[in-house]
């Protein structure tokens, strides 16, 4: 999990709160039956932050501070190998 | 009395709302900058409009860690009448000053145009002058303005008087919950706003009505309300 410099490389997903409107969303799902694709739902747009920490346990908290605003945000944090 | 009006990277209407302050009879303004911890000794703050930090990962989110803001949090706490218009109320919130968060329009488009506001609320300094129900032409400017909190927060703030402006009935641009333009927090003396009251200073752009809310928070401070 580690690499060479002791640090841990996250990704950290943001994505829209379910239950407020995403317009952006919106805007995606309605261009892609435009170009053909069609039978596609439920189309949010969110954010991707990677970085590489050497303390994991403070993701959380980071997320909680500045990467997401928790009150219109979900946020998923993952430990990449 | 002196205004500060902050001054971020990326901000764009600092000038305009300096000028708007100096307009206050009596008033001086003077800018403060981002990385500054010194108030100046200032007797009210502006926040305002722009692109703080390029807004980058959301508007408002990085400037408000900037050091100007530690002080600014102080200040209002101290009771010092704050005002963040536009970038200026994205970045209150994202600073827990006010509640509720701003998020792109529904239309998805910068919007540029002039609206009509009510004012639903006088009993803060920045409406002072105004009465309730009156009608104020201001512009706005965004793109990311829609005004959201969750439905018990919005039942409090307008419980609790602190919802001070709506969008005027069908001038609601950018799909703001309940129509709410300017919300302020408990204590009255911190007021955001999306609109852009210093770009209504001037009968040559079409309305003075935006001067009304400095020169509110102007008698506030003279009359040492103690906002």
């Amino acid at each position: 999990m580690a690499a060479a410099d002791g640090t841990v490389r996250a990704r950290v997903l943001v994505r829209p709160k379910a239950g407020i409107l995403d317009p952006q969303g919106i805007a995606v799902q309605r261009a892609l039956p435009a170009l053909g694709f069609d039978g596609v739902d439920h189309v949010h747009v969110g954010r991707l932050i990677e970085l590489d920490v050497e303390d994991p346990d403070q993701l959380p908290e980071m997320c909680e501070k500045l990467l997401a605003n928790p009150l219109i945000e979900d946020y998923e944090v993952q430990l990449l190998a | 009395m002196r205004f500060g009006v902050v001054r971020f990277p990326g901000s764009c209407d600092e000038l305009d709302a300096l000028s708007a302050c100096e307009r206050v009879d009596g008033a001086q303004a003077v800018l403060l900058w981002h990385g500054d911890r010194d108030l100046a000794g200032v007797d009210a703050v502006v926040i305002p409009g722009g692109f703080s930090y390029g807004d980058y990962l959301r508007a408002g989110a990085i400037a408000r860690f900037s050091p100007v803001m530690e002080s600014v949090i102080e200040f209002a706490a101290a009771g010092g009448p704050v005002l963040g218009i536009c970038n200026g109320f994205q970045v209150l919130c994202e600073a827990g000053l006010l509640a509720g968060a701003l998020l792109p329009n529904v239309g998805l488009r910068f919007l540029c145009r002039q609206v009509r506001l009510e004012v639903v609320s006088a009993d803060v300094p920045f409406t002072s002058t105004c009465a309730v129900g009156d009608v104020l032409s201001i512009p706005v400017k965004h793109t990311t303005g829609r005004y959201w909190a969750p439905d018990d927060e919005l039942d409090a703030l307008e419980g609790a008087g602190r919802v001070v402006l709506r969008y005027a009935h069908g001038e609601n641009p950018n799909g703001s919950a309940r129509d709410i333009a300017g919300v302020c927090n408990a204590a009255g003396n911190v007021m955001g706003l999306m609109p852009h009251p210093e770009h209504a200073v001037d009968e040559l752009t079409g309305s003075t009505d935006g001067l009304r809310l400095f020169i509110g928070m102007a008698s506030a401070v003279r009359a040492g309300a103690g906002v």
